[in-house]
């Protein structure tokens, strides 16, 4: 850690590894400037399990299980970045139903991860009632996730040139149905997110991230859309079948035709992407063709072509938080000779400098969460002000954020 | 984002070969179909000399301000690779190029010059490289670890597969040969 001298003006805060407004562990040194925010030092790796080393004992199926184990809410892509990436250096060609089937889980795992963040961006300002409206509607989402590959978080459905379970005929009405009820109450998230008084006034110009901030620091996902950059993967590239679907970039401006970058924004491409994912479900079950489901059914005949492969390949596809691209190099062994995964929050660590710098503290809980960190999350705060230190409970940071919230609705 | 016009992936690839002739020593470009349209997707493998670094950088930055996806490194013995995976074009519909440039350096001197000048969301990347591949990344802007906790002796770098790899760390690990 940086030491800075600290000046007369300004005191430092330590926030992390462990606190609520962060899934995951990471470590924030604010310089604070009354209740301003003068500097930002992030801190990371308290969680680095060292997945990659692991690989290097293990066959690419075998990998397909510990990629899948990289992050609870992200099981779905990250193994579908790495089978791209394998698919890639073999070229192995995946049949078309696959591809499609592939969309449904990419899609349907969008809107569990989407919902999931909206519920704890609720929370962080104080609407627990709204988070548990929010979760409510995630539950279905996470029932159809079970009724489609028997799990609800690590769904164990990709495969190396396809997938392992198919949707038969007698699925649909089920699926439908889901669906259906996903629709009927995007209307009540909509409503309660982006018309509220109060959520306007906790989010609006708060946070912001520039377009040229985005573009320069190469923010990825919602968080670099939210900005007004257009980038998006299911877009910008052909994979899976997004090629064959109808799909857009959700910027802001789709639905208030301007950009501010603020977490408003970052509301309204979140909300307004699990609208397009539950589209493009249906979508694909409309147009699915018929077929196989995986390339090659047998994984001993798999894993023997893929120990004669030579050479390197990538693999990016759309995560939740953005593009997970994972690099594998394979050298004519069982296991691949690297393997290298890039989370999309790698790339919104920096995003987080300009957006906090000039923030109060009570705005540090959903300016953080604002960018859905797939990381961890906080429990105190120390506050070490001149020679005397205090600490902050996570109940009492939150406890800040709340009294914001109540403050501004007087 | 592509606000200008948008590049064909041949061109980039003669864009490079016509600036740094001998300096580019192999150039791939890889098409992969996908869907039942069959709609492509376009890689690019450019591997450069060392000495051309900086300047190929500059000159990509020139063209079109590129997305850093991330730098990927491989210990392969003699040298240390390390791939940056860019990505141009993007904004459109399918016309996205992730152009990958690879550059080898010797063990023996395994430095190379710091890219945040021009792409400064390369700092995350570039630590990362410094700490897991033991690269010394000239002129960079912040040369603190970043992933590894602060009780890893110094000199041991995980991603290494020589003397200086994490073989000496392993201790009581299950099915871990010694």
């Amino acid at each position: 850690m940086k030491q800075k001298t600290t000046t007369k003006t300004t005191y430092h805060i330590p926030v992390g590894p462990i606190h609520p407004a962060l899934k995951e562990p990471v470590f924030f040194e604010f310089e604070i400037d009354g209740e301003r925010i003068v500097d930002v030092d992030v801190k990371l790796g308290h969680v680095h399990r060292g997945i990659e080393w692991a690989s290097r004992k293990r066959n690419p199926v075998q990998i397909l299980y510990l990629a899948e184990r990289v992050c609870g809410i992200c099981s779905y892509c990250h193994p579908a970045a790495f089978a791209l990436a394998v698919e890639d250096v073999a070229d192995i060609e995946i049949p078309e139903r696959a591809e499609y089937l592939r969309v449904i889980q990419g899609e349907l795992e969008r809107i569990c991860s989407h919902t999931l963040w909206a519920g704890v961006a609720a929370h962080e300002i104080g609407f627990d009632s709204v988070l548990f409206l929010t979760w409510q509607i995630r539950e279905k989402a996470l029932d159809l996730t079970e009724y489609l590959t028997g799990n609800r978080v690590t769904k164990a459905i990709t495969m190396i040139g396809g997938v392992r379970r198919d949707i038969t005929k007698d699925m649909l009405p089920t699926i439908q149905k889901g669906l259906q009820y996903l629709k009927d109450n995007f209307e009540k998230l909509r409503h309660v997110f982006l018309d509220d008084k109060t959520f306007k006034m906790r989010s609006q110009g708060c946070g912001i991230l520039t377009k040229d901030d985005a573009l320069k620091l190469c923010a990825v996902g919602p968080t670099t859309r939210a900005s007004g950059v257009k980038k998006d993967v299911r877009v910008d590239i052909s994979y899976f079948a997004y090629g064959d679907l109808d799909v857009s970039h959700i910027t802001p401006d789709v639905l208030t035709g301007e950009v501010n970058g603020d977490v408003y924004d970052r509301i309204i491409v979140r909300l307004l992407e699990v609208k397009q994912s539950v589209d493009l479900i249906e979508q694909c079950l409309d147009k699915m063709p018929s077929g196989d489901i995986v390339a090659e059914p047998k994984i001993a005949k798999l894993l023997n072509q893929l120990k004669k492969v030579n050479g390197e390949g990538i693999g990016r596809h759309e995560a939740p938080r953005g593009e997970v691209i994972h690099y594998v190099k394979m050298d004519g062994n069982d296991a691949p000779f690297t393997w290298k995964i890039r989370a999309p929050t790698y790339n919104n660590i920096l995003p987080w400098i300009p957006m906090l710098k000039g923030e109060q503290i009570a705005d540090i809980p959903i300016v953080a969460a604002s960018t859905d960190p797939c990381m961890s999350c906080t429990n105190r705060v120390g506050i070490v002000k001149d020679t005397k230190s205090y600490e902050l409970t996570k109940e009492e940071l939150h406890r800040l954020s709340v009294e914001k919230t109540r403050r501004l609705m007087l | 984002m592509t606000d200008g016009k948008k590049l064909a992936p041949e061109e980039v690839v003669k864009s490079f070969e016509n600036k740094f002739k001998a300096k580019i020593k192999d150039s791939q470009i890889k098409k992969r179909k996908a869907g039942s349209k069959k709609n492509e997707a376009v890689i690019i493998w450019l591997k450069i000399d060392k000495s051309a670094f900086k300047d190929v950088i500059e000159h990509l930055c020139k063209l079109q301000f590129p997305h850093l996806a991330v730098v990927s490194g491989n210990d392969l013995g003699a040298t240390i690779e390390l791939i940056y995976h860019f990505t141009l074009n993007y904004g459109g519909r399918m016309d996205e190029i992730s152009l990958n440039i690879s550059v080898e350096l010797p063990k023996s001197k395994p430095e190379i010059e710091t890219i945040c000048d021009w792409i400064p969301g390369a700092l995350v990347t570039e630590r990362e490289k410094q700490e897991m591949l033991g690269v010394k990344i000239i002129g960079i802007p912040d040369d603190r670890r970043l992933f590894l906790p602060d009780d890893i002796p110094k000199g041991i770098y995980p991603w290494r597969r020589d003397e200086t790899g994490p073989d000496k760390l392993y201790k009581n690990l299950h099915g871990v040969k010694k």
